[in-house]
């Protein structure tokens, strides 16, 4: 793995990634009728959304795993996937307002999709403040893999949960919605953003875990010095 | 059988600890009574929009004192390592679980009676009409509620600020709990017009039961050391 592809390739890769999404965004996609250019941060807001959700996805994955292979690279990934989608996450919250705005007049409404975002939100600040408040460092894998998984258990229940409550709560009304036929050189934008938003996501998790194994590696050489000392 | 009267030494155990000091019970339900008489200054200037609010200001009400409630639950096992003797014990850790959430909803419900019952008072208000419905309606929001509480109780045990702690894990992830039970407490009070009360119990017994499940398949390895 590490010979093959190398983390200055991936690097150099995220680089390109980005540029080409940014050249989409702002050359390429057409301007949208009723918003004008304000919609083309729809780009950067949707891919963030897709990404910090599919973090949880990761982290819901590596938290089985670790509970039952006891695989300490799963933890690890569940760890650098909390803070990498959590800054993803943050992005979306920043740039909804952002949008909502100048688009609907307001900065912020509880409908469905951002009540949620905001859930998953703090689901991450809880996994993040859960992982290093822990006192004894050998249980945090265990605890945070219990909460990881009844952390995505509550992002199901909420894709659910809305649906009835908003059944009894009618929604106000949303104008300019993306949803109705979007433009093919827009949806081409939109995918091509994702794709950069994913390498620059993988880019990230993977230089974290590399931290935590490093982090992990220095911790057992102190612990053989400790111990040699000890002997002599 | 045998998995029953472990459940019930654990619930009787934790009653019995209750019984003795009455620390958590009473905290709970001043505490539970202090917000309801908060609420009812705060919302002065709405006197007629009162009823309106009161399923939001009981559960909410009811979210503080359980959290209350769910810090001691595994900080007072921690003290004299009592919960290192629990976990040597050779018996499964989910019964463990159980019992403790038995206890947990117990205080809890306890409370919710004294606070239901103040509001009942200081709002001019009665219950009865609907009592049954929201009997259900509290009885499953208790129960989902309780279990994230004992749960994550034992989680932030083990952490630094666990009140902290606890309350960040419970409010997000009990969110839905809360939401439907206002929900389904505020269609009970108003008398159903549309006649579908089974809806609302049954929505918020869907949830907790969901979340009940999770944390009794978990909790084993909240405990592992």
């Amino acid at each position: 793995m590490k010979n093959k592809f190398p983390i200055s390739v991936h690097l150099a890769l995220t680089f390109v990634g980005l540029c080409v999404a940014l050249y989409m965004i702002f050359l390429y996609a057409p301007e949208e009728m009723t918003m004008g250019e304000v919609q083309r941060i729809f780009y950067i807001h949707v891919p963030s959304a897709w990404t910090a959700l599919l973090g949880f996805v990761i982290i819901f994955i590596s938290s089985i795993i670790y509970l039952w292979k006891r695989s300490r690279f799963a933890d690890e990934l569940a760890s650098a996937t909390a803070e990498v989608g959590f800054i993803f996450c943050t992005c979306v919250l920043v740039t909804g307002p952002l949008w909502a705005k100048p688009a609907w007049g307001i900065w912020w409404t509880w409908d469905a999709r951002l009540t949620l975002t905001f859930l998953l939100w703090l689901l991450y600040v809880a996994y993040l403040m859960l992982r290093s408040y822990i006192i004894n460092p050998g249980r945090a894998a265990n605890l945070s893999a219990v909460v990881g998984i009844i952390g995505f258990v509550d992002v199901i229940i909420d894709y659910m949960a809305i649906r009835w409550w908003r059944t009894q709560h009618p929604q106000p009304v949303i104008l300019g919605g993306p949803n109705s036929g979007l433009d093919p050189r827009m949806l081409a934008t939109l995918l091509v953003s994702w794709g950069a938003f994913l390498i620059l996501f993988s880019l990230l998790v993977r230089v974290r875990l590399r931290l935590a194994q490093m982090r992990r590696e220095l911790g057992d050489i102190r612990h053989v010095l400790a111990f040699k000392a000890s002997e002599d | 059988m045998a998995s029953l009267k472990i459940i019930w030494n654990i619930f009787v155990k934790d009653l019995r600890v209750e019984w003795r000091n009455r620390e958590t019970l009473a905290s709970m339900c001043v505490f539970g009574l202090l917000i309801v008489f908060l609420f009812n200054f705060a919302f002065e200037g709405a006197r007629e929009e009162t009823l309106r609010l009161l399923p939001a200001v009981l559960w909410v009400a009811i979210a503080f004192a359980g959290v209350l409630g769910f810090n001691r639950s595994f900080a007072s096992e921690r003290e004299n390592a009592c919960l290192e003797g629990m976990t040597l014990a050779p018996v499964d850790p989910s019964l463990i679980f159980v019992g403790k959430m038995l206890a947990n909803m117990l205080f809890l419900g306890v409370a919710e009676v004294v606070m239901a019952f103040a509001a009942a008072l200081w709002y001019n208000f009665s219950f009865l009409p609907a009592l049954g419905q929201l009997v259900l309606i509290a009885f499953f929001g208790t129960l989902g509620y309780a279990a994230l509480g004992t749960i994550f109780g034992a989680i932030a045990a083990n952490t630094r600020m666990r009140e902290v702690m606890l309350t960040v894990l419970q409010f997000p992830i009990a969110f839905w709990i809360l939401m439907l039970s206002i929900d389904s407490t505020a269609e009970a009070l108003r008398g159903n017009p549309g006649g579908d009360w089974f809806g609302g119990v049954a929505r918020v017994a869907g949830i907790s039961l969901v979340f009940t499940i999770a944390s009794f398949l978990l909790f084993e390895y909240v405990l592992e050391e």
